[in-house]
């Protein structure tokens, strides 16, 4: 292009004399981030709350969602074991004494009559004394469903009588067996759960609280009182934790009622387990008071316990949550030992341990095997406890 | 610097110590009466004329008649010594009994120890580097199911098809003819024949977590930018993965080392009853519950001794093997 080409074309683009010039700047609307632009997906993530986040994350881990689902349906039906057991946990069978469970049948010699058993006899053979159970195979006996069974009273509150499934008019129905007393071990397994899985969730928060004051207190003020605490608690790690469990449960009067000696229990059992959660409160609190909103806080005078309680604290409560889910099986387990000793819980307090406790002999696993039932509700709800700690923690931190 | 940090930590250790005997020193005399008085009331029960004067007697012998703070001191100047004290029940010195049964212990638990790591160590690191396999979903659970079994219901199983399967004779950890017998060929045998039971069932527990805390260690170093470089410069996955990630996950190993120490000599207690193994375990149990305040005293001092030398131990370990580990100084933000 030649020089007079280029001077042309500068011209043609001035406007006309007199004219004003055109405004310098875009006449678009003013939008900073026009560069920066999300998808209306990628807002989503972006606006998210952190417990949004965390749902989110946690939903991809499907275990710990199928066992969310599990624990909670087992924990429904501890809650509502009077209606879901065939019978009340105290009533004895003298006439069944360690039966073997009842099979639920649909079909009787081919043709659908629903839901029935077949009644059995019991014998005693006289050479080795045994209870022998004949199953007479030509009358069955249909269930009935939502019908009126045992009187009981609901949450020891309600009297009701209306349960899930009733044992046939003349005959019995023991789906898991009966034990010593020939009691059924279904209805026993359904009461049972309620006070295994609430000594897990008491146990818990009594560490949890534990954990948390004593874990704040020493990370917040760090220094003299952090070195304290620190040293208690690994005085209380140092000490073995079984024999400990044990003089503990030995301090408990023998007069107290099995209602006092659950809390007591319950209570023992939590007082072991809040140092891991101490500790890792600890060391997140240590960093986190140096934070500027901490300060903040301070200079408009608000005492530690607010601070920590409702500034601190709540910036880790998902991996507390998680933490302190993955406790709550060891206490389950810790009751069943406990009570397997014989030194936990006490009948007529029925618990998982208790039962089980029953069942401490060879002669159990050999003769009566239908008494270890108990331990299957112990193992599904600690593994489903252990996968909802893991989905838990792994959502905990959601910005990973 | 190191030699400081150690003499530092070791007069820490006296404090807690104490408080630690203190506290062992109350629980066990927490509950209602002594072993004497169960003792009188043991006698009575079975129709036999208690002899008073006798248990008077052994009341003054071993300071009953004092007030607790004096027998408290008097234990403790005990142990210092070296003297762990004396027994009521086998009516023989603590340091005896204890011995009797610590070698049989300390076989149980070495076992157990050497199990749980040749098992978890190739499961973890497996775990770790098939994440999200079939493989790694499978021995998780199978560690897990360890994990969830209460061990003394494992016990009794075990025992129990041990017998029916392999005709070993039910509880103990030889056969009973070889009950008394010194040490033998055949004994030997009798004792590996019993052994692997306790030993996988202790150690199911221990694999479990084992297996977890080293699939999350090795996970969070295979994450870190060293190793993609190495990987990226061409360095083979396993040399890799050997060279770097797994010497960082060793550390757990080591911090590990508290707790495994004081585990030796004390075995798993539920089991061994259950398994009616003659361990230190049992015997602590059946001190605690008839009172028998010294055996149980003195052996709960030592298991705590041990761990305070463990946790120390662990630590000294560490800060030599992993040189970015402070020994001191306030954490900084």
């Amino acid at each position: 292009m030649t020089v007079d080409a280029l001077q042309e074309n500068t011209l043609k683009q001035l406007p006309p004399d007199g004219a004003p010039l055109p405004h310098a700047a875009s006449t678009a609307p003013f939008a900073p981030y026009a560069t920066e632009a999300m998808t209306p997906e990628q807002e989503r993530i972006y606006l998210a709350s952190q417990w949004q986040l965390m749902w989110w994350k946690f939903r991809k881990h499907k275990l710990a969602v199928i066992s969310a689902f599990v624990i909670v349906a087992i924990y429904a039906m501890a809650a509502f074991a009077e209606f879901l057991a065939p019978y009340n946990y105290t009533t004895r069978n003298t006439d069944f004494i360690r039966a073997p469970g009842q099979s639920v049948h649909l079909f009787h010699e081919g043709s659908f009559i629903g839901p029935f058993v077949y009644p059995y006899a019991m014998r005693l053979n006289m050479e080795n004394l045994k209870r022998e159970y004949e199953v007479d195979h030509t009358r069955p006996q249909r269930l009935r469903f939502f019908c009126h069974g045992e009187p009981y009273m609901f949450w020891g509150l309600i009297p009701g009588d209306r349960r899930l499934v009733c044992p046939p008019e003349d005959g019995t129905f023991f789906f898991l067996g009966t034990d010593r007393l020939g009691r059924d071990m279904l209805s026993r397994i359904l009461h049972g759960g309620r006070i295994s899985l609430s000594i897990g969730l008491i146990g818990v928060s009594v560490s949890f609280i534990l954990g948390v004051i004593a874990g704040g207190i020493a990370g917040y003020y760090g220094g003299r009182v952090d070195l304290v605490i620190q040293r208690i608690i690994e005085i209380v790690q140092s000490l073995p934790h079984i024999p400990l469990w044990l003089a503990l449960a030995s301090i408990m009067p023998p007069t107290w009622s099995p209602l006092l000696v659950y809390f007591g229990i319950t209570i023992i059992l939590g007082l072991m387990d809040w140092t891991g959660l101490a500790r890792s409160v600890r060391s997140k609190l240590l960093s986190l008071r140096e934070e500027d909103y901490v300060v903040a806080a301070q200079l408009m005078g608000a005492k530690p316990a607010r601070i920590i309680g409702l500034h601190l604290v709540p910036g880790f409560m998902s991996h507390l949550i998680a933490s302190a889910t993955i406790t709550i099986p060891k206490t389950i387990l810790g009751e069943t030992a406990l009570s397997f000793l014989g030194l936990g819980l006490r009948p007529p307090i029925t618990s998982w341990g208790v039962m089980l406790n029953e069942a401490q002999d060879i002669n159990v696993v050999a003769l009566y095997p239908w008494l270890l039932y108990p331990v299957v509700p112990v193992i599904v709800i600690i593994l489903a406890f252990n996968f909802l700690g893991d989905g838990l923690r792994d959502a905990a931190d959601p910005y990973r | 610097m190191l030699i400081r940090y150690i003499l530092k930590r070791i007069l820490i250790m006296i404090p807690t110590l104490l408080v630690t005997s203190a506290l062992i020193f109350t629980v066990i005399n927490l509950p209602e009466g002594d072993y004497f008085e169960t003792l009188a009331a043991e006698m009575q029960a079975q129709g036999e004329k208690a002899d008073m004067s006798r248990i008077e007697f052994l009341k003054k012998e071993y300071g009953f008649d004092r007030p607790p703070v004096e027998r408290y001191v008097r234990w403790v100047a005990g142990l210092l010594q070296g003297d762990m004290g004396y027994s009521f029940e086998y009516q023989r010195p603590v340091r005896e009994i204890v011995g009797d049964r610590l070698l049989l212990t300390m076989i149980v638990s070495f076992a157990t120890i050497v199990f749980t790591w040749i098992v978890a160590f190739p499961i973890g690191i497996y775990s770790a580097t098939h994440q999200y396999s079939w493989g790694d979903y499978g021995l998780t659970f199978i560690g897990l199911i360890g994990l969830a079994v209460p061990h003394f219901l494992l016990a009794l199983v075990f025992m129990y098809f041990a017998n029916i399967w392999f005709g070993t004779s039910i509880g103990g950890l030889v056969d009973p003819q070889y009950l008394n017998q010194p040490m033998s060929w055949a004994k030997f045998r009798s004792v590996l024949e019993h052994l692997w039971i306790p030993v996988i069932i202790i150690g199911a527990g221990g694999t479990a977590g084992m297996i977890r805390a080293l699939r999350a260690n090795l996970l969070d170093e295979l994450q870190k930018q060293y190793y993609v470089t190495a990987r990226a410069k061409g360095l083979p996955p396993g040399k890799a993965l050997r060279k770097y990630p797994l010497r960082m996950s060793l550390n757990f190993f080591i911090s590990d080392i508290g707790d495994i120490l004081p585990s030796i000599v004390s075995g798993a207690e539920v089991v061994a009853i259950v398994l009616s193994l003659q361990t230190t375990g049992p015997l602590l149990i059946r001190a605690l519950q008839s009172q028998d305040m010294y055996l149980a005293g003195s052996f709960l001092m030592f298991l705590s001794f041990l761990t305070v030398i463990g946790v120390l131990i662990s630590d000294i370990a560490l800060a030599l093997l992993d040189p970015r580990i402070r020994l001191q100084g306030a954490p900084t933000k």
